[in-house]
């Protein structure tokens, strides 16, 4: 008996990694309003998901500041592997990524290692 | 939204009234459309046309320091950078030794005196305190693992750090609860951990310190780089000179350097002349030799003389800063091959938890007693001994190494997937003028036919072409300049295209152009086919020069191949590519050039417009092409091949036109960039394999595959050791590159034909 609660318990937890880690969709903050500063710290980007408005022209582009106040080595880079984007990440110093005009989209973005990521959410007027 | 035109960040600001002062003082900089400030992050956003030396001034005067937030990014990035790895590293250090000293001592006990159960009162309150003692560890040492997967948890992120906290937090957590409650533990079972746990995070952070050591030395080329950039500058100001830091330099003052000294602006040379070594900016060992109105480099050495250079670029706009911008940028790019590792890598550590959970279940359904802590190891084990960090980094060291080292050799790769296809070119085109030869032709000899010397034959030719831009027309000018000869009038001047020029000098009709134009104004050419016949083959162009109906001469014109060319023919050869010519020179000619060189294959008299066509017709038949040419002509074709490679004239680059730039003008620079490539591609794989087989052959030994067999289950110690010194492999195999040497085989033997 003891043994079937464990084993439930234990796919049960499987099911839950799944869940949280998968499924689970994280709400995502407005980029339009002015320039969204992204926290790099603790093994996470603050906000994570990002969403803005498509832009089409290069004169109004989207810009993402990011401040990096994590020392491991990960968070140094950031790269947007669509876009063919990758900055590097000085402690402590905001860095802005201006971003070329975008389809709407789900456009990720990860520390070198792939371990921090986020995603940046691009939808039409 | 705005355009944010300019960063500052703002050193010395803390308070809210800061922000209105500051705020305040760049208002009243003329340009400036508005200014807001973020006191969190120190930094103000500025809108609007104004300089940035202006902003920083108006806020010197309000009391604070400003600096661009572009120029701490480019030129003292690199040194505040390492000064933050090396505050990390001694952390790392700090961090190893603590934890590594407790479970080393704990270690030992359980080898040498006693055993690590926990059967007595005694032993439980000794392990109790020990217990607390290895918390107290794991939260001095490894409090950023615990925080960190902490965060990425509760943004349903899972990271190394999640991994780690969640190993040992088992290990820790289990061996408390054997302490606290024995009763409700099997008597095989009540065994403690606490020394894995210390060892682990020991090892853990010594594996972080050692990576962050060896990813510095990655980075060694961007830092020669920079080091190029002089900090000081002679400026001339008032007839007085100064020397002065670099950036107070304004654009379009005139600076003095002096013999050996390096030249700190982009520039022209206003007196003087002198040779300088630009080596180490195109990887050109000889020194070039600069005279009034030539343009220098910052980053230059001067080797003799001296001079006075007007600054026509300074700061961020200098060759050097657009290299080192450019050659960062590339580094941190990926090529297509590491696509692959970083899906892996977003799934990895779930899953890993998952094959953990799996792994532990099974041994508690089927495994021998004592079941609960054979399934407590394995559970650990395999959280700790994972390693995506091995798979995420396998591409990006590698490919920061090999750019710098292409960079090293005057080769610009734009990017990551530049650098992948340029490994796998199977055919390289080769345009022929400019980039095989040096595209100054010259005259090298005159045959007399009714002439009587080759003097007034050159003059009368190169007054005739005086009015001409042709290439050959000013190969002819020059060499009459050369031999000081003087220009007369030209009257009735006709140019015949795609047959020569005409008209009347020295009250003479002279005609000088080719075969053709002979034909047609029936000037008898019979006697002297033979030898233009030869001249051509051995490629040089023949022009016929008649004077009055006569033939009086035949010019030889020829544009010769740089003296290096055969020997990088050679290389690419034998690096295994298919090297083709294309040129628009007639076929005699080509096939001249070509086998001299020691190209089998060619395209001859190719309009310019066709070069695109002929890289189709190659890529058609499935090949990947590479085509070299000037960045400027040939841009069309470049843009089309799978790879295009602009040959450079030293630092006067266009480096945003080509894939790879190589800024000599030597074809040995793309030998190197193909050899660069190939090895960088080499240690890619070594890297990628390396790690895919670490993590498919560790995560099922430590789920404990071989128990069955041979009895063996992996000690989470064992685990944490090989966890921490996976990445360290392939950051050590990255640095390997470093070593590589693309121009130590250099083969010099004369070229040889070679059957298709």
């Amino acid at each position: 008996m003891t043994m079937i609660m464990v084993n439930l318990l234990g796919l049960a937890l499987i099911a839950l990694i799944a869940w949280w880690f998968w499924l689970y969709k994280p709400r995502e903050v407005n980029g339009n309003e002015g320039v969204v500063t992204i926290v790099v710290e603790s093994g996470v980007y603050t906000p994570a998901k990002i969403q803005v408005v498509a832009s089409t022209t290069e004169l109004n582009p989207v810009i993402l500041r990011f401040i990096r106040k994590d020392p491991s080595l990960c968070a140094g880079t950031l790269s947007f592997a669509d876009l063919d984007i990758s900055v590097e990440l000085p402690l402590n110093q905001p860095v802005d990524v201006t971003l070329p005009p975008l389809q709407a989209g789900s456009y990720g973005f990860a520390c070198q290692m792939q371990m921090y990521r986020g995603e940046l959410i691009v939808v039409n007027q | 939204m705005k355009i944010p035109t300019l960063y500052l960040h703002i050193d010395g600001a803390s308070c809210a009234s800061c922000v209105q002062k500051i705020e305040g003082a760049l208002k009243q900089v003329a340009g400036v459309d508005d200014a807001v400030m973020n006191l969190a992050d120190s930094t103000v956003t500025v809108t609007g046309k104004a300089d940035i030396s202006s902003l920083i001034k108006a806020i010197a005067v309000a009391g604070y320091t400003a600096q661009s937030i572009r120029d701490v990014l480019s030129l003292r990035a690199v040194s505040e950078k390492e000064q933050a790895d090396q505050r990390y590293y001694k952390e790392l250090m700090r961090n190893m030794w603590v934890a590594l000293s407790l479970g080393m001592a704990l270690m030992l006990y359980g080898m040498v005196i006693g055993d690590m159960s926990v059967n007595s009162p005694k032993q439980r309150g000794v392990w109790l305190g020990v217990g607390l003692l290895t918390l107290a560890v794991m939260i001095a040492t490894g409090r950023n693992f615990y925080v960190g997967a902490w965060h990425s948890f509760v943004n349903h992120n899972a990271n190394m750090d999640t991994l780690i906290a969640l190993g040992t937090g088992t290990a820790w957590l289990y061996s408390m609860f054997v302490v606290v409650f024995p009763a409700l533990v099997p008597e095989m079972a009540r065994h403690v951990y606490f020394e894995a746990t210390a060892m682990i995070i020991g090892l853990i952070n010594l594996g972080l310190a050692l990576e962050v050591r060896a990813r510095g030395r990655t980075s060694e080329s961007i830092r020669r780089l920079i080091g190029l950039q002089p900090k000081m500058a002679r400026v001339i100001r008032d007839g007085e000179e100064f020397d002065i830091a670099i950036e107070h330099v304004q654009l379009n003052e005139q600076l003095r350097v002096r013999p050996g000294e390096k030249i700190s602006v982009d520039g022209r040379v206003l007196t003087g002349s002198t040779s300088v070594d630009e080596s180490m900016l195109t990887g050109e060992p000889m020194p070039v030799e600069k005279t009034v109105g030539d343009a220098v480099a910052a980053g230059t050495i001067n080797k003799n003389g001296s001079i006075i250079v007007l600054a026509t670029g300074i700061g961020h706009d200098t060759a050097l800063a657009r290299i080192v911008e450019l050659v960062k940028r590339a580094q941190n790019s990926k090529p297509p091959i590491g696509r692959l590792a970083d899906s892996i890598a977003a799934y990895f550590v779930p899953v890993i938890m998952m094959i953990a959970l799996a792994s532990a279940l099974l041994w508690l359904n089927l495994g021998p007693e004592p079941r609960i802590a054979f399934a407590m190891v394995s559970f650990t084990t395999v959280l700790i001994i994972a390693c995506p960090c091995a798979l995420g980094l396998a591409t990006p060291m590698s490919v920061m190494v090999g750019v710098g080292k292409a960079a090293e050799a005057g080769v610009l790769i734009r990017n990551g997937a530049a650098l992948q296809t340029a490994s796998k070119v199977s055919v390289m085109i080769l345009d022929k003028t400019g980039t095989i030869t040096l595209g100054q032709p010259k005259v090298t000899h005159i045959e007399l036919a009714h002439a009587s010397d080759a003097k007034s034959v050159l003059q009368l030719a190169a007054s005739l072409e005086s009015g001409s831009e042709h290439p050959l027309a000013l190969s002819i000018i020059d060499s009459a300049k050369e031999q000081g000869l003087s220009l007369d009038q030209v009257d009735q001047f006709k140019a015949v295209v795609g047959h020569g020029v005409q008209g009347r000098v020295r009250d003479k009709k002279v005609l000088f152009g080719n075969e053709k134009l002979m034909r047609d104004n029936s000037i008898d050419i019979a006697a002297y086919l033979a030898s233009a016949q030869e001249m051509a083959a051995s490629a040089e162009t023949p022009m016929y020069l008649a004077v009055d109906g006569q033939l009086a001469a035949i010019i030889a014109v020829a544009d010769p191949i740089k003296e290096d060319s055969i020997a990088a023919i050679n290389r690419l050869q034998h690096l295994g590519l298919r090297v083709v010519m294309l040129t628009g020179d007639n076929r005699a000619t080509a096939q001249a050039v070509a086998e001299k060189v020691g190209i089998t294959e060619f395209f001859a008299e190719v309009l310019p417009e066709e070069k695109s066509a002929k890289v189709l017709e190659l890529q058609q038949r499935g090949h990947i092409v590479g085509m070299t040419g000037d960045g400027i002509n040939d841009a069309p074709a470049l843009a089309l091949a799978n790879v295009g490679f602009a040959i450079g004239t030293g630092t006067d680059v266009a480096i945003e036109s080509a894939d790879i730039t190589l800024m000599r003008g030597s074809l040995h620079g793309l030998a190197d960039a193909i050899a660069v490539s190939k090895a960088t591609l080499r240690n890619i794989r070594q890297n990628l394999l390396g790690a895919f087989i670490y993590n498919t052959a560790g995560v099922p030994i430590a789920a404990g595959l071989l128990y069955p067999w041979f009895g063996v289950l992996l000690s989470p110690v064992i685990a944490g050791a090989a966890m921490a010194f996976s990445s360290l492999t392939v950051v050590s195999n990255a640095n390997r590159l470093r070593f590589f040497k693309p121009r130590s085989h250099t083969i010099s033997a004369p070229a040889r034909l070679v059957n298709k």
